[in-house]
């Protein structure tokens, strides 16, 4: 997907997707939740987040669009830093998935819900629609496209709230808890359509079998700082890291014996 | 515009009168209700008029009777004033079936009753014809402050997913053995109520984030823009147009 404007600062192609260094940040009422936060993905790698509730993933995420501003380090997409600056780029960049699907589907049709973003940037006419059409065939819901969102299954609603975001082009997918409430067959689905993307991921998760069957690359969050980074067979292997940050895989599941899904 | 978007009122159908875009629609019936309201209401053969007006936009619209009829029942409730003018309004008064009521307030029963149906009658037909979906993007269109149509374009999105979430406590409540029996129970429902408020008001939050996050900015970006000829223009206003030739011959026969 090529992205519809110039970048107001050129990304250099080799920056990578997403860089976090440094970052710190404390909520108003005083509640520290990030303390000094470093890492790297690099273009079109698939990474997940994990970590313990009240790690502060969601705190995380909602710093790399610019919800939330950094106390203290920085984060940059493609070279381009998050601020006040290039907060519509950014967001244009940055697709974040929410985790329920009714929060993200807001409009009333599916078609107009992902025309959303790409309108808002801008887009009109039959280029807007060629975007929609493309975005909704990427997660097999086109057919679905002048429904009301309520009208459609938990695994449908998730692919298009896929769709939302990859209707903008974005640098950087950002899943929040993709794999919740979704069936086995649903769940499997969103593997597909995620493996299929060409594009880089970042996905936020506790359901740690999935995080092994989609990405080859794991962050461990804990406590506001992170704990582990590495390959994801390697971190969910490793059993004093796992309990000492609250991971545990579900009954019966050893990581060693189950063959590399990415 | 989409299958399963109906709602009770609309009724679907391809009618030229389906076909017009609706903010002519819209403009066509608040024109025509505003000179309903100016006409004269001792000019009683103008309303005569008037509903056959409706009548052929409804023949048009091949929208039946009955379903007309049975929908205009909503304006009941509010036309139950009307009844009770005759009987409270002082001056001259005349005699019915043995009752004594006030000229005056007949005259002002049949001006509320003739022009709230009208009224009613009209907006039923579009609401008929037209979807809501449809409606809003007419209303954004005809300049309708863009909060409003933000409020009403969410209303309709979100009102199953609160109705949904009522019964879910409806349902959670029930399954631990209460049951709302009389005044005593009001304060357990009161404070369901309060629930669901705070409930919808985050999800009022993390909706707006979602936006937020996909470049929102204070107005919404405009999907499909709603066009209209000068024939359909001059088809819609149609309706309003002959209604206004009535008004005139009303105040000046």
């Amino acid at each position: 997907m090529t992205p519809p404007a110039p970048a107001p600062e050129a990304a250099s192609a080799e920056a990578p997707s997403l860089e976090v260094a440094g970052l710190a940040y404390a909520y108003p009422d005083g509640h520290q939740a990030l303390f000094g936060v470093d890492f790297r993905i690099g273009r079109g790698e698939r990474v997940a987040l994990l970590g313990p509730n009240g790690a502060g993933k969601t705190t995380l995420v909602l710093h790399l669009n610019g919800i939330l501003t950094a106390g203290a380090g920085t984060v940059s997409v493609a070279g381009l830093p998050v601020g006040k600056r290039h907060l519509a780029e950014v967001r244009r960049r940055v697709g974040i998935v929410f985790q329920d699907p009714d929060d993200q589907l807001f409009m009333p049709t599916v078609r107009e819900d992902v025309a959303f973003g790409p309108a808002a940037a801008g887009l009109r006419g039959a280029e807007l629609e060629a975007r929609v059409r493309e975005a909704l065939e990427q997660v097999g819901m086109a057919e679905f496209a002048d429904r009301p969102p309520h009208h459609l299954s938990f695994g449908q609603r998730r692919r298009v709230a896929v769709a939302t975001v990859l209707a903008m082009g974005p640098e950087i997918l950002v899943l929040d808890e993709p794999s919740s409430n979704l069936d086995p067959a649903s769940r499997r689905e969103l593997a597909d359509i995620l493996r299929s993307l060409d594009v880089t991921v970042l996905m936020v998760t506790h359901d740690l079998p999935y995080a092994l069957e989609l990405c080859p690359r794991s962050l461990v969050l804990s406590e506001g700082a992170i704990a582990a980074d590495g390959p994801t067979r390697d971190i969910l292997a490793d059993e004093n890291l796992m309990r000492a940050h609250r991971l545990e895989l579900p009954f019966g599941f050893d990581p060693r014996t189950v063959a590399a899904g990415a | 515009m989409g299958a399963g978007h109906a709602h009770r009122l609309y009724r679907r159908g391809d009618s030229p009168v389906h076909a017009l875009p609706p903010h002519c629609k819209l403009a066509a019936v608040l024109c025509f209700v505003l000179v309903v309201v100016a006409t004269p209401r001792e000019a009683m053969w103008a309303f005569a008029l008037y509903a056959a007006l409706l009548a052929t936009v409804a023949y048009a619209a091949r929208v039946p009777a009955g379903f007309l009829l049975k929908r205009l029942l909503i304006e009941v409730p509010f036309v139950a004033f009307a009844v009770l003018l005759p009987f409270v309004a002082h001056g001259e008064q005349t005699q019915v079936l043995g009752l004594s009521l006030s000229v005056d307030g007949l005259w002002g029963a049949w001006n509320v009753l003739a022009k709230g149906t009208l009224g009613v009658a009209a907006s039923v037909l579009l609401a008929a014809t037209t979807e809501l979906r449809e409606l809003l993007l007419g209303l954004q269109r005809l300049k309708l402050p863009p909060l409003l149509v933000q409020i009403a374009s969410f209303m309709i999105r979100y009102g199953d997913v609160i109705a949904d979430e009522m019964r879910r406590m409806r349902i959670a409540r029930e399954s631990r053995g209460f049951e709302a029996r009389g005044v005593r129970h009001w304060g357990v429902l009161a404070k369901s109520a309060g629930a669901l408020f705070i409930r919808s008001y985050e999800r009022g939050e993390r909706v707006h984030l979602a936006m937020v996050s996909r470049g929102y900015a204070g107005s919404m970006p405009v999907i499909d823009e709603v066009t209209a000829s000068r024939a359909q223009w001059s088809y819609a206003l149609t309706l309003p147009l002959s209604a206004l030739a009535v008004c005139l011959l009303g105040w000046f026969l």
